[in-house]
């Protein structure tokens, strides 16, 4: 059976088989929404958690380590057994499923979302309040646009990660594209299913990155007004900076 | 841990703990070598030649991107009509593509992060451009390789679990078969024992670290240089290992200082 199988045959035991796809197109739709809005779902409720947390972090500093050590202890359960350890509790399906994909999204959304703001330079966030701004206004108007890059970076990082874990999670019932690779290998030799999940889910991931980095270059166009420069992008980094000396002359590690 | 939990261990024997961790262990092992044979020399020499940069870059971005199970999907019907086996083989090569991303760029990014007065001094000495490569550049990016061969570590490790998905026995199976029994204890076991070989993998790392790099302890103490480091390595976006401190000292079991991995699909 298996030596009868080939790569480039089309029919039920090889590698792909069109027809399946062209009948079962309707599930594959079905899936990729799915897929889609489970993915966005999670990253939307970790953008918010992790902006309330990471609020919390930067105001009453003494959390910021156990805020932190905590979504990274997350981060560090495998995904299999996180997914173990809900079931009993929350049961087979949704719940499950977006609980365990919030959960490995918040380490990341936090901690670059400290970094961006922590990033703002002292010298700025003065300079705005010199001006008059009050810190409310300084938050929105001055730290939060700057740190926006960083922040950008990790909702990205989540985002493909998410679609990613979002495949898995259809071992707990959930899972878009997940649910195609299952119905594959539940089956003996029937491959199409698992093929056209795992790739249309590595399609998501790259499409959305793509995205975001677009986004993320629209949201944030001073970033690019240095790169017609030529130099290190350490360089390009420092200059961006808007407290930086005009130039970067100062050897890197060294106190600015 | 409770009594119960290591009399539920099965100690010896195809399915016990002896085996599975050797079984994890040779997945991690031989997924990381490639990546390290396929990813280091590629970082030293676009950050040497400073050629070819800008696509190496895009594309191992890009890479960051692919989902490890999904990878594994893709390749596990072809193992099995090529006869290589269950999940053994597409899990290598799914890890491979998971290890490669955080290992290139931190060797691209420290090789090419030299300081270009320092580069210039040891040419002006008389350096030839090999001596200037493997006597200035590599040493002083060796803490940022450093850094992402531990990233790669980290997340290799947990990932591998997947592989049990796909049949490979090994520590995954503890959590696929607890996760179908809805057996805790199974899950605790595959949970810690992946934890305990990352803790183990995080001290001789950083054993290895203190003796390659014996000259960086001397400014270890100086907090503000590393906050520095952290705040440029997040200004520079997505060419440095996002969120990572560049020169993050020694991850210590007590948590907090976890390298962002640069993706999560475990």
């Amino acid at each position: 059976m298996l030596a009868s199988s080939s790569v480039l045959a089309n029919d039920a035991d090889s590698f792909i088989w069109w027809q399946w796809i062209s009948r079962n197109s309707d599930e594959i739709w079905n899936a990729t929404v799915e897929h889609l809005q489970l993915t966005l779902l999670t990253v939307a409720i970790g953008v918010v958690l992790a902006a309330i947390l990471s609020a919390i972090a930067i105001r009453f500093r003494f959390t910021a380590t156990p805020i932190l050590w905590a979504s990274g202890l997350v981060y560090t359960v495998p995904s299999i057994a996180l997914f173990g350890f809900l079931v009993p509790r929350l049961g087979l399906g949704y719940k499950t499923a977006l609980v365990a994909l919030v959960g490995y999204t918040l380490v990341i959304l936090v901690r670059n979302m400290i970094a961006g703001i922590d990033g703002v330079p002292a010298t700025v966030k003065e300079a705005a309040t010199a001006m008059g701004l009050t810190p409310w206004r300084r938050f929105w108007s001055v730290e939060l646009p700057l740190a926006l890059p960083t922040i950008m970076a990790g909702i990205r990082i989540a985002t493909v990660g998410t679609v990613g874990l979002v495949t898995i999670s259809a071992l707990v019932g959930e899972g878009g594209y997940g649910a195609l690779i299952n119905n594959g290998l539940s089956r003996q030799n029937f491959s199409t299913p698992i093929v056209v999940g795992a790739f249309l889910s590595i399609v998501m991931a790259l499409v959305l990155d793509l995205l975001l980095w677009a986004t993320q270059r629209a949201l944030t166009p001073w970033e690019r007004a240095g790169r017609a420069g030529r130099g290190s992008r350490r360089e390009r980094a420092h200059r961006s900076t808007p407290a930086s000396a005009p130039a970067p002359a100062t050897p890197v590690g060294s106190a600015a | 841990m409770s009594t119960a939990l290591l009399g539920a261990i099965e100690w010896s024997g195809s399915r016990g703990i002896i085996e599975r961790t050797i079984a994890h262990l040779q997945l991690v092992g031989l997924s990381l070598l490639i990546a390290l044979v396929i990813a280091v020399p590629l970082g030293v020499v676009v950050g040497h030649t400073r050629r070819g940069g800008g696509v190496a870059t895009a594309v191992v971005t890009a890479g960051r991107a692919v989902p490890t199970y999904a990878v594994i999907a893709l390749l596990f019907p072809l193992a099995i009509i090529w006869g290589w086996g269950l999940g053994f083989w597409p899990s290598v090569v799914a890890l491979v593509l998971l290890a490669i991303p955080p290992l290139y760029t931190n060797t691209y990014t420290g090789v090419r992060g030299v300081d270009a007065s320092l580069v210039e001094a040891a040419r002006g000495v008389g350096m030839s451009g090999r001596q200037v490569l493997w006597g200035v550049e590599v040493p002083v990016a060796l803490p940022l390789i450093l850094a992402g061969v531990r990233t790669a570590v980290v997340q290799v490790m947990a990932t591998a679990t997947l592989a049990s998905i796909f049949g490979y026995q090994a520590l995954g199976s503890y959590l696929t078969e607890g996760l179908a029994q809805q057996d805790d204890e199974k899950l605790l076991i595959g949970t810690i024992a992946v934890g305990v070989l990352w803790l183990v993998a995080e001290g001789l790392l950083g054993l290895l670290q203190r003796w390659l790099t014996p000259w960086a302890r001397a400014d270890r103490g100086s907090r503000a240089a590393r906050r520095r480091a952290r705040a440029d390595a997040v200004l520079v976006g997505p060419a440095v290992p996002t969120g990572t401190a560049p020169d993050a000292p020694a991850l210590t079991s007590a948590g907090g200082a976890e390298p962002i991995n640069t993706t999560s699909p475990r």
